[in-house]
């Protein structure tokens, strides 16, 4: 392809095998990430007698079913079944499992880039749909459904058609107690749960320039949640450096052929996107939602909507998420009582995020119970090494195991009906984490504030005087 | 999977915006071999209160093979079972504006059609099923959604659709390319070391 291209386009290009002519192309997978939910795949290629294409291109993980507590006997057979399964699937098919007793053990996503399994400049599939958590690094990288999961297994190549090219540059300058989570969930509040459906994301502008590895993967991995299958950011020295000397990074000449590669991976100055979108940081405030889909997201500042004041065509939908969510039209946000807080998950569980919480909790005792996982156990044993883990129990949360936990509660992690949780996780929609639980999604460090005060709160008094990291 | 280019049933008005994929199988459900199936689970929390008892749900009064739905159905996780929760209580044909993209590659992949329709024409449709479940009639060849003689046109992409109608299996489909598919391969490994892990020095092996 000639002409101006986008990163996106470059990274295509770079993948496509066979372009068919109904607009499909056949892509090559360069990692391809399983969990547990990969049982159906397995079980249809084993069906049609297939093995795995190519077992050293592919990682399995335990997470979405790994107990946080107890690891020593899981009391429930199903999700033992489902761990069990992993295991013999992953060994029969002769591919690298991170499992339960593995020190490396965490959220596919955390520990994809922390191995240095993901890279630049790659194509990366899982079957959970916050794979776009790995285009922070300048990586293809999409969610794909069981069907397609068989397929990768049986030939390292997915069908896609390619999407269209959106930007959404963030401009400005982020305040104290403002991070990538408020600028995803203030995105996704303007453009709607389906704004970016049909596009590729990329992320750019000055503000995404400076965020660590850690914020830019917040950002991608949100990037489904206002319906894009993809986010992408260009790589840099940013990039370049948390990369390095990780444990499958190319190393030595490979790494000086790989620092040539990746620095062609940007957009052409006039290139043309199909969407372009900005927004200024300065104007973003720390977001909760309030809803049931992540669209439905205000700063804290904000009151409750009231359906009344809406509207017609969104009437119906904002009462059915009050209802659900037990809020009083019209009323602020902050001083809403919670019954207990949640820091973890794929968005918000890394080093980074905990550094966040633990800067707000230090000192302070948590007015309701609450989990803090860690992302992986490599962030868990930093964080040790930090003294976090301490902060966090002195304020008197539980630090657990990592592992997908409450943000999808499949290993019995789950908030109880019509509990209200502060939550660092990716969707508040109605039964995610836990049948009638009420979810408002939030920032690591406006969760610690609800910690701290026991209700939404807005984070940026309680880090007043002190260094957030 | 077998192919299909025309279909008739009953519909059902499913109003509300942002179906996700949660609500359609929650997450308890996923440990379930797909043997058991899957119908009993759709919807599984908006049909069934804490104690299992059936609650005046559309689907506990009716057995549709069609479903219209508010916008960006079957958002969120990537989970096919929702597609198979979906196929296994007998639907074939979800209507809505728009669809969660990972959702309508899955539903593709199990026959399952997920149509595209304008906003002005959903509010047709959807009147016109406010009151009852109807029967409609789905025309996957001209791409057209017919009832009480008004014929509304929908969208979807092409080669969907022409999946949908031969009932292609993908993977069949791309074992005809395993030679182009391993000549890629060979050449990005030769000249794309860094793409393999660890270099592609071994350093990666078990």
């Amino acid at each position: 392809m000639s002409g101006p291209r986008t990163l996106f386009d470059r990274l295509w290009d770079a993948h496509d095998v066979h372009a068919r002519g109904d607009g499909a192309s056949l892509l090559w997978v360069d990692r391809h990430l399983v969990h547990e939910g990969s049982h159906h795949a397995f079980r249809k290629i084993e069906e049609r007698g297939l093995r795995v294409a190519y077992p050293e291109l592919t990682f399995g993980v335990v997470d979405h079913y790994a107990p946080t507590k107890n690891r020593a006997y899981i009391a429930d057979p199903a999700i033992r079944q489902m761990i069990n399964t992993l295991t013999d699937n992953t060994a029969r098919h002769g591919v690298r499992l991170y499992g339960l007793d593995d020190p490396r053990q965490g959220i596919v996503h955390v520990i994809g880039p922390e191995q240095g399994i993901t890279l630049p400049g790659l194509l990366v599939v899982c079957g959970d749909s916050h794979t776009s958590t790995h285009g922070a690094f300048g990586t293809i990288a999409f969610g794909i459904g069981a069907t397609e999961v068989a397929h990768v297994l049986a030939t390292q190549t997915i069908w896609q058609k390619r999407p269209k090219a959106m930007r959404i540059t963030i401009n400005g300058n982020l305040s104290a107690g403002v991070g990538a989570k408020d600028i995803a969930l203030g995105w996704i509040a303007k453009l709607g749960a389906d704004g970016a459906r049909g596009h590729a994301i990329e992320y750019a502008g000055p503000v995404v320039r400076g965020l660590s590895m850690e914020g830019r993967m917040t950002l991608c991995n949100l990037s489904i949640e206002g319906g894009g299958r993809f986010g992408l950011i260009a790589p840099d020295e940013t990039t370049y450096d948390y990369v390095q000397g990780r444990t499958f990074a190319p190393t030595g000449a490979t790494w000086d052929a790989a620092l040539e590669a990746w620095s062609q991976l940007g957009t052409d100055a006039d290139a043309e996107f199909d969407r372009d979108e900005s927004l200024n940081a300065s104007e973003i405030a720390p977001i909760v939602t309030w809803g049931t889909s992540p669209e439905d997201a205000l700063p804290i500042t904000a009151s409750v909507p009231d359906p009344d004041r809406v509207p017609d065509a969104k009437r119906e939908k904002v009462r059915d998420a009050l209802d659900y969510m037990a809020l009083v039209p019209g009323r602020p946000l902050e001083g809403t009582a919670i019954d207990q807080v949640f820091i973890g998950s794929c968005t918000n569980a890394r080093i980074e995020d905990l550094r966040m919480a633990a800067a707000v909790l230090a000192g302070r005792t948590a007015k309701v119970p609450g989990i803090v996982s860690p992302g992986s156990a490599l962030v868990k044993a930093q964080a040790e090494q930090e003294g976090l883990d301490r902060v966090f129990m002195n304020a008197g949360l539980e630090w657990v195991a990592s592992g997908c936990s409450m943000c999808v509660g499949m290993n019995g992690d789950l908030v109880a009906p019509g509990k209200r949780c502060a939550s660092t996780t990716n969707r508040n929609f109605k039964g995610r984490q836990g049948r009638g639980a009420r979810t408002h999604l939030m920032s690591p460090a406006m969760v610690a504030a609800a910690a701290v005060t026991g209700t939404l709160a807005d984070v940026r008094p309680l880090l007043e005087g002190r260094d957030a990291a | 999977m077998s192919g299909w280019s025309a279909h008739k049933g009953p519909a059902v008005l499913l109003a509300a915006e942002n179906i996700d994929t949660d609500q359609l199988i929650p997450a308890r459900f996923m440990s379930t071999p797909r043997s058991a199936g899957y119908g009993d689970y759709l919807l599984y929390d908006a049909r069934y209160d804490e104690d299992g008892r059936a609650v005046g749900h559309a689907l506990n009064r009716h057995t549709p093979s069609i479903l219209v739905a508010g916008r960006n159905f079957g958002s969120g996780s990537s989970r096919e079972a929702a597609v198979y929760a979906l196929a296994d209580f007998g639907v074939k044909v979800v209507i809505a504006p728009s669809f969660g993209d990972i959702f309508a590659s899955n539903a593709v992949n199990n026959g399952l059609l997920p149509a595209r329709l304008g906003a002005a024409d959903h509010a047709l449709l959807a009147d016109h099923l406010s009151e009852d479940a109807r029967d409609l009639h789905v025309d996957l060849a001209s791409k057209e959604i017919s009832f009480n003689g008004k014929t509304l046109p929908f969208e979807l992409d092409p080669a969907w659709q022409t999946k949908l109608i031969n009932g292609w299996d993908d993977i069949d489909v791309t074992q005809q390319h395993m030679d182009t598919i391993s000549g890629f391969a060979n050449a990005r490994r030769a000249h794309a070391r860094w793409a393999w892990p660890g270099g592609g020095d071994g350093r990666q092996s078990r």
